[in-house]
């Protein structure tokens, strides 16, 4: 019971911050950083314990929002309908990346991954029949107070952080740090390497791209440029993660926080606001030198050197 | 009949032109990749700053782009070496759970790279609308009774040549110098390269340099046939992995075919599918190398050569 209290006192939290009554930006802040929570906690899955770094989870983010989009604009049913049609679209396309890419070793699954989020970019603003193209899809948001979509994504984030924390913890989980640390050591005592790393490849797809079926729902409207965007969600899922700590459960949730309250702020200052992602690759650059295991990852050696200049001072 | 014919040969020139620029692109990042076996996703964005100086020395001085080959390349060279020294080099020796450390940081320099040319340019497209720009020949003009015509514009068939004698000429720097055979000994064995007394982490730096120079020749070649805006480098990027994976990982002269391959494949894509189609075609080629050839045209090479 007691490695469960954690975890269940921050969503007791959580649950109840909306009944203090927060104003819609603050909601909005929040929900945002729940989304991406959600998405870094499955990049997290892949890339942090499995070690298969992927930089094109914006396919899979924008697999999902088109989903929503599409069902409502072909089939017109509700768009949260997105989210059953998302998981096995999204799970054919992670399985058939899983079994060309990941049989190969080296830096063919980085390559592959930013490949297929940009094909998927152009393929939507080509095919203007089907996807309308660069015009993107608009649909009318169910709720125009953000309470229910602050429950809605807190839902799929416990989901998420459920399902990241049973597969850390069982067998798989095991596996999947075993072909991280040394693949060959894994594969000789027995592990289906190409297996394990597709199956952590679909897991940690679909996750992602139910954040994508809940952006479109929240936000109402999505074009290519933005939901397949390398600079505005796979760099940014990277970043979440590597910020808040790779490979650890509570990084994501701590890099969401910091990458969303730091992009509203830089975006609001004059002049820089304009190319605000000019900082998050400062700090990217400055994290992978400095804090290579994140925030949370790197936070006993970070302790000791507050520590230690705190005693000198 | 004589038309198809005309609109084949005709697409079939323009994408071996296109494809000798991008063997340029494909060989800096190869080389980068071979010697120090990570993959750099920011090569397209230093071949978009390279653009520019090309760009700003073209408009404010009236510096003709071929002319900036001469400085451009070299002014590159050193802000190559400058990432690797300051940047990719603590981050070899930095200990962490992932792999692909080295990798994320080039994707942080790209963004990097590419906002502040949007802080300090805008997003506006730009060209150098050079006089010769429209020049061309045609076939007609030496072969008055030709069946078909072909044109050949002057400043693609002046940048192709020109990447063919940089190529050239790199050729002669890596199989005939000291430097450049270290820095062969380095991509094939680094530790039997220390063991010889090369000196590995010189290499890497002098690579890193020399793969950002080539980039920066290729930027050069392309800015009076292309247009420049800050984001044109991600695409570039993407082409250069593709022709490095099509052409093997590490290999020079596969680089060469590979730049080849994607050109004319990318020329005929935009040609009988339509324009917005030729980046699905690099991927579907991408993909196809991937499954049938995943050590790209090299190991092709390479078994041929064992047969025999």
């Amino acid at each position: 019971m007691k490695k469960h209290l954690l975890p269940l006192a921050i969503l007791a939290v959580l649950a109840g911050l909306p009944l203090l009554g927060l104003n819609s930006y603050v909601m909005h802040i929040l929900i945002l950083t729940i989304m991406w929570t959600l998405a870094g906690m499955a990049w997290n899955l892949l890339g942090g314990y499995c070690g298969q770094v992927s930089f094109g989870h914006a396919a899979f983010f924008g697999m999902g929002a088109y989903s929503a989009g599409l069902v409502h604009l072909h089939l017109g049913l509700s768009p949260w309908w997105g989210f059953l049609a998302s998981l096995p679209l999204v799970a054919l396309v992670a399985l058939g990346m899983g079994m060309v890419v990941l049989r190969l070793r080296g830096p063919y699954f980085v390559l592959a991954t930013l490949a297929i989020g940009e094909v998927l970019r152009i393929t939507c603003e080509n095919l203007t029949d089907f996807t309308k193209g660069t015009l993107g899809i608009m649909i009318t948001r169910t709720w125009v107070e953000k309470t229910h979509y602050y429950y809605i994504i807190l839902g799929l984030a416990v989901l998420t952080f459920v399902v990241c924390r049973l597969i850390v913890r069982s067998r798989w989980g095991y596996y999947f740090v075993a072909i991280r640390e040394d693949q060959d050591a894994a594969e000789s005592m027995g592990i289906d390497t190409t297996r394990y790393k597709t199956i952590a490849l679909t897991v940690s797809a679909m996750l992602t791209g139910l954040a994508g079926a809940f952006y479109t729902n929240y936000m109402g409207y999505i074009d290519p440029g933005v939901v397949f965007s390398l600079g505005e969600i796979s760099i940014l899922i990277i970043m979440v993660v590597m910020v808040g700590g790779v490979a650890t459960e509570w990084g994501p949730a701590l890099g969401a926080g910091i990458m969303v309250i730091l992009a509203e702020y830089i975006r609001s200052l004059p002049l820089i606001g304009v190319a605000y992602q000019t900082m998050f690759g400062v700090l990217l650059i400055v994290i992978i030198i400095y804090l290579p295991n994140g925030l949370v990852g790197d936070w006993p050696v970070l302790r000791r050197k507050l520590l230690r200049r705190g005693a000198t001072a | 009949m004589w038309v198809q014919a005309e609109v084949f040969l005709q697409t079939l020139v323009a994408g071996i032109l296109l494809g000798g620029l991008y063997a340029l692109i494909g060989i800096g990042m190869t080389l980068i990749l071979g010697v120090m076996k990570i993959i750099n996703l920011t090569h397209g964005q230093l071949m978009m700053v390279a653009m520019y100086i090309a760009f700003w020395l073209f408009t404010l001085f009236g510096i003709d782009p071929y002319v900036s080959l001469l400085i451009a390349p070299p002014l590159m060279f050193a802000f190559g070496m400058l990432i690797q020294k300051a940047l990719v080099n603590p981050v070899l020796r930095v200990e962490s759970i992932l792999p692909h450390n080295q990798v994320i940081l080039t994707v942080g320099i790209g963004l990097v790279l590419q906002n502040v040319a949007t802080i300090l340019f805008t997003s506006d497209y730009r060209s150098t609308p050079v006089d010769y720009a429209t020049t061309a020949f045609y076939l007609s003009d030496l072969w008055p009774g030709t069946p078909v015509e072909i044109s050949l514009s002057l400043p693609w068939g002046v940048s192709f040549l020109l990447s063919v004698v940089i190529t050239v000429l790199l050729w002669f720097f890596l199989a005939h110098t000291d430097t450049g055979k270290s820095i062969r000994a380095t991509a094939q064995d680094k530790d039997a390269a220390l063991i010889m007394g090369v000196n590995v982490g010189l290499m890497r730096v002098i690579t890193f340099g020399l793969g950002s120079a080539l980039v920066a020749c290729a930027g050069c070649l392309f800015i009076p046939i292309y247009y420049l805006f800050p984001a044109l480098g991600s695409q570039f990027t993407l082409i250069a992995f593709v022709i490095t994976i099509l052409g093997g990982l590490g290999s020079t002269l596969g680089a060469i075919l590979g730049g080849l391959i994607l050109g004319v494949f990318e020329s005929m894509t935009a040609t009988y599918v339509g324009m917005g189609w030729a980046p699905v075609g690099r991927f579907v080629i991408f993909v196809a190398a991937l499954v049938f050839l995943p050590g790209g045209v090299a190991s092709l090479l390479k078994t041929r050569k064992l047969t025999k």
